[in-house]
């Protein structure tokens, strides 16, 4: 079903986006790039919601959980593993940081 | 209850999201913004995961009918599911730790194929059981036509950015060659394509068969492979952050099936970041999405102009001279690009630049936005060397500092640096924003050989008296310099 209040939510979401993002410093593009990567994969919610719900026994099929679980699969790696680099990254970039204080 | 406590979890974890990025505004703030975004995920992972538990709980108000939850077939599915989701983030966690930030872009290209690939089994998913995701029926037309729409763009969107991630990521890798592989009628192949697309969504949202959504998602991986592997590797910045920005819709595009507000605005929040990326890619460029997206940049016309010039003669230098002319400098100013990214001089170049700073000699960097192969790229191989955060400099906060300089060092950049972007209208990057390198006292040009850059253009800069080419692997000229100054 088309419910219009998501429209009004994207948008808005949208400027949000815009008008955060504007502000995010050019050197740090990079982690930027990897932090949006991981928290695209909060499509998670939805994989592990596929694979596991419970209430639809009568019209479950089999194949909805095993896509989700396969989608929780990489959406895993992509969550931890885009926190992780990101985490690399941003410590870099403050160890230079410390050293610049000296 | 559940509803209400949904809700509350839902809240923190867009405001801790939008915080995370808020964060990136300044190296101090980031990490602590990371942590955030970590907090966010695992609220939501964690939520969803004990949902049923909850539910049942809350329904019969005793914890311990949770239990009943065993007996049902679904356990199977609990067990496999934390299993793939700890497998996952084992392997996840042990990429990151693992990669070496010169193959940074390549990584984050193969996680955007990732997302994409999981937004299309999770439209399959959706399609195979629409009774569990709101829609009204059991059978193939279980969907309404506006979810039906919603989730066919969705899985469209995601089968794009896989196949297009991939070739992404096979061209950063070096598997597949980074020159812009154009084909006949590539652009009426590709609009046939997204024309195919449309008229399969409307279709498929007023019979849902299974037929019109394969037609739709293999369609949509052609279409991603086609739109990519034209492109050539140094308008790769603007691919990868145009894939980042594809992964965000994907994801509105589910969020918007199922009504799920969270997935709507991280994904708007994801869409435009990406976008705003590809938009400053582009503008460091001087060219339209379009115009990238349309790819074949570096074709015959641009080599042929080129070398039809007779600009003069070249001046070669040595390491040796190189590194007198560098010690006996009051200003240094370095330019890096990709060629540094491949050689790994980035650390060969901090060590020169602590010997030339003990000698009072000022140092500092110089970025172009399209510098390297992704947004920020050089930033980060600066910072992975402990080059201090004030010493490197964007372009609009240096470029007038190169008149005032004694030696520019472009350690494996070139177009970048190219004077004719300012001074030759027929040049193919004419009225791209460059960095002044000209204008300073000396430039030593770091280079492999006196050949072109991606774009298959001509340097001028290379046959200008003050210019000085040190030819060699970036590393190596580096580490000479560096022996001949200790």
């Amino acid at each position: 079903m088309f419910n219009p209040e998501s429209l009004i939510i994207f948008i808005l979401a949208c400027f949000v986006g815009y008008y955060v993002v504007l502000k995010v410093t050019p050197a740090l593009h990079a982690p930027l790039m990897s932090v949006t990567n991981a928290i695209s994969s909060v499509i998670i919610v939805v994989a592990i919601y596929a694979a596991t719900e419970t209430t639809f026994v009568v019209a479950y099929r089999a194949s909805t959980s095993w896509l989700g679980i396969i989608a929780v699969f990489l959406t895993a790696i992509n969550i931890v593993g885009g926190f992780m680099l990101t985490r690399r990254m941003l410590a870099m970039f403050a160890k230079k940081k410390k050293e610049g204080d000296k | 209850m559940l509803n209400e406590l949904s809700v509350l979890v839902d809240i923190t974890a867009i405001v801790l999201f939008i915080l995370t990025l808020r964060g990136l505004s300044s190296a101090a703030t980031s990490e602590r913004g990371n942590i955030f975004g970590i907090i966010a995920m695992s609220l939501l992972i964690l939520f969803c995961l004990g949902r049923d538990g909850l539910i049942i709980a809350l329904r019969d108000h005793n914890i311990t009918s949770v239990l009943m939850l065993s007996q049902t077939k679904v356990v199977l599915y609990y067990i496999a599911t934390i299993i793939a989701l700890i497998s996952g983030g084992a392997i996840g966690y042990i990429i990151a730790k693992k990669i070496n930030m010169t193959s940074l872009p390549q990584l984050v290209a193969a996680f955007h194929s990732l997302v994409g690939l999981s937004a299309v089994c999770i439209a399959v998913a959706v399609f195979c059981s629409p009774a569990a995701f709101g829609g009204s029926g059991t059978g193939l037309n279980g969907l309404s036509i506006a979810a039906a729409i919603e989730m066919s763009l969705g899985a469209a969107v995601g089968a794009v950015t896989f196949t297009g991630s991939v070739v992404a990521f096979g061209k950063l890798h070096g598997i597949i060659s980074g020159k812009p592989l154009s084909f006949k009628w590539q652009h009426k192949i590709n609009a046939a394509l997204g024309l195919i697309i449309v008229i399969a969504i409307i279709l498929f949202s007023l019979a849902q068969t299974p037929q019109m959504l394969s037609i739709i998602i293999l369609t949509s991986l052609a279409l991603g492979y086609l739109l990519i592997m034209p492109i050539g590797g140094a308008d790769m910045p603007v691919i990868v952050s145009m894939l980042n920005s594809y992964s965000g819709w994907a994801a509105a595009g589910i969020g918007f099936t199922l009504n799920n507000n969270v997935l709507i605005i991280i994904g708007a929040l994801v869409g435009t970041s990406g976008a705003i990326l590809s938009q400053i890619m582009c503008k460091g460029m001087n060219r339209s999405l379009i115009n990238v997206i349309l790819g074949g940049v570096g074709g015959e016309t641009a080599l042929a102009q080129g070398s039809s010039k007779d600009h003069g003669n070249v001046k070669l230098c040595s390491t040796e001279d190189a590194a007198f002319i560098i010690g006996n400098a009051g200003s240094v100013i370095v330019v890096p690009g990709y060629g540094m990214a491949v050689a790994q001089a980035q650390h060969a170049i901090k060590e020169m630049s602590d010997i030339l700073k003990a000698k009072d000699i000022s140092v500092r960097y110089a970025i172009h936005p399209v510098a390297g192969r992704m947004p920020g790229h050089m930033n980060v191989l600066l910072a992975e060397a402990n080059i201090p955060y004030e010493d490197v400099l964007e372009i609009d906060e240096i470029n007038h500092e190169f008149a005032r300089t004694d030696v520019v060092l472009v350690v494996g950049a070139n177009d970048i640096t190219n004077p004719a972007a300012k001074n030759d209208p027929t040049s193919p990057i004419y009225g791209m924003p460059i960095l002044d390198v000209e204008k300073a006292k000396t430039v030593l040009f770091v280079k492999r050989s006196l050949a072109s850059g991606y774009a298959g253009i001509d340097n001028t800069l290379f046959y200008q008296s003050n210019t000085m080419m040190v030819l060699g692997d970036a590393k190596k000229v580096c580490e000479g310099i560096l022996r001949e100054l200790k």
